[in-house]
């Protein structure tokens, strides 16, 4: 039996006028982006946990390391800001970025077992599994940003509460947590186990995380540092927090350039990842 | 007209040749089985025609599309249970088919009917909101037919679908894969290590070793033609392939399906 509802659609996609075929095709791609997205804010709801655990990791950053460091004020800010604001916002990355690259065990686990076979033998393109995967990290980078913002309050930092600048925030952690998740799928369909994820994701997260402005500024480092921390997207994703996130906080490399950088990465990450997704079920 | 063709269908890993030569031909409504030890080159074949591994040479179509040039539309045409557990053990039954649902685009004013009418055929309604990791081997094999059936694929793909099941499971499992055949007029291409799965289930089975097929035809003909009508299959095995048929495979191969078995529950 041929199935009627799939001969309709992909009749009617076949006869659609292009721009109309084209906007079916996007249509099914955001709809099987999403469909991934969903599958993980059930598991979230269903265990949320790790979520809970995750929030830790920062709540010790801020609580500890943040007012140490404020005393101490052993690092120059570059402004008049509090050394406490200026780390709130790069904590809040740093938990993204945290969440983000270790996203890639999870996708190592669906395919130790055989959902990956299982999406790849779907009619989704490859990229809008990425995506949907990618959008997924940013779920669960969202619950991070509550966490911080929630602990950022109770130490007094300076929070702007403006709507706009709130979404803006959240624009830049699903940015954050897209990009890292992609880098993260990436590794995973190039190393494929577990044991040999873990030590590049531990590898990787020390670089990218203390070769940014996420705890100190940009200028305060050696001229080839300096250069990692322009290549790396973490240092645009703090730059943009650090201006939307906290009163009087302001971007070095403005918010255009910021969020420019941070979409060019996620979608040159996710062409690539669609690109090694199927060698996972190989 | 055929639904399923194969020309020549090889894989070669490396030194390796895992699929040599593959030509098969199956008619729409069929159970066609492919019967073979482990390391015999099945799954790589079903991997090929589900367009998850490029063939080395050769072409295969499904559904009347090429596996290389068009697997967009051969994935449309198909469903897959693969040999590994491909449910989501967090999730409960219903969630799993409804994401599913979503993904394969199933009409938003059918999606509830579509999982009620899956549910209700492997006989899982009760099931429904338990988390899947709380199901048995059984159940959750029963599961993935379900979400294998969701879009009603015209060719339906079934990689080892009774390892690791007790002979009660097993027997739902043949009763279902049956159904879909018959009901459902889905032609069905599953691969089996167990003779006595092929003998119950198959019209016609290809016998793969080595990564060729030796033999292949109704197991009553093939019984036949070894001058032994009352023979079972395993003896046309060894007739064909010169060896008895055991469950070889590598240290990896065994400690995945054990794994798997032992995650079934």
């Amino acid at each position: 039996m041929k199935s009627p509802e799939l001969d309709a659609l992909s009749r009617a996609a076949d006869e659609a006028p292009p721009a109309l075929r084209q906007q079916n095709r996007a249509a099914a791609f955001l709809r099987q982006c999403l469909a991934l997205t969903e599958m993980e804010m059930r598991k979230l709801r269903h265990d949320p946990t790790e979520l809970a655990t995750r929030a830790l990791q920062p709540m010790l950053w801020l609580a500890v390391f943040g007012e140490v460091f404020s005393r101490v004020r052993a690092i120059p800010t570059g402004s008049s800001m509090r050394y406490l604001d200026f780390l709130a916002p790069g904590v809040l990355a740093q938990s993204v970025l945290f969440i983000g690259i270790f996203y890639g065990i999870a996708v190592i686990w669906e395919r130790d077992l055989g959902i990956v076979h299982k999406l790849l033998v779907s009619p989704a393109p490859r990229v809008a599994l990425v995506f949907g995967k990618a959008l997924s990290g940013g779920v669960r980078g969202l619950s991070q940003g509550v966490a911080v913002y929630a602990l950022a309050w109770l130490l007094g930092v300076a929070i702007n509460w403006r709507a706009g600048m709130l979404a803006g925030v959240a624009l830049a952690i699903l940015l954050g947590a897209a990009t890292f998740s992609t880098l993260s799928l990436i590794i995973a369909c190039i190393v494929r186990t577990r044991e040999r994820f873990m030590g590049i994701g531990q590898v990787l997260t020390m670089p990218l995380f203390f070769a940014s402005n996420a705890i100190y500024p940009i200028a305060i480092m050696p001229g080839w540092l300096k250069v990692i921390a322009w290549l790396n997207p973490l240092t645009y994703e703090v730059d943009a927090m650090r201006a939307m996130m906290i009163r009087g906080g302001k971007t070095i490399f403005g918010l255009g350039m910021d969020f420019a950088i941070l979409a060019l990465s996620v979608l040159v990450l996710a062409g690539l990842a669609g690109k090694l997704y199927p060698n996972l079920a190989k | 007209m055929n639904i399923l063709e194969t020309q020549a269908l090889t894989r070669r890993y490396g030194d390796l040749t895992a699929v040599d030569g593959v030509n098969l031909s199956v008619a729409a409504g069929e159970i066609f089985g492919l019967l073979g030890p482990n390391g015999a080159g099945k799954t790589t074949v079903i991997k090929m025609l589900t367009t998850l591994l490029p063939p080395t040479s050769g072409r295969a179509t499904v559904a009347g599309f090429d596996v290389q040039r068009q697997p967009a539309r051969v994935r449309e045409a198909i469903g897959y249970v693969p040999q590994l557990v491909s449910v989501d053990g967090t999730l409960t039954g219903y969630e799993n088919l409804l994401i599913f649902a979503k993904l394969y685009g199933v009409p938003r004013s059918e999606r509830e009917s579509r999982i009620a009418a899956a549910l209700e055929f492997v006989g899982l309604e009760d099931a429904a909101e338990r988390m899947v990791r709380g199901y048995s081997g059984g159940m959750m094999r029963r599961l993935e037919i379900a979400l294998a059936m969701l879009h009603r694929p015209q060719v339906l793909f079934l990689d080892e679908p009774t390892v690791g099941l007790d002979p009660l499971a097993r027997q739902t499992v043949w009763q279902h894969v049956k159904s879909l055949a018959g009901e459902f007029q889905m032609t069905v291409f599953l691969t089996t290590h167990f003779m006595e799965e092929a003998d119950h289930l198959c019209g016609r089975v290809a016998i793969m070793n080595l990564g060729r097929v030796s033999a292949l035809g109704r197991p009553q003909d093939l019984k036949a033609s070894i001058g032994k009508p009352e023979a079972t299959l395993d003896e046309v095995f060894a007739h064909f392939t010169g060896h008895e048929l055991e469950s070889g495979g590598d240290f990896r191969e065994i400690s995945r399906t054990r794994r798997s078995i032992a995650r079934r529950g």
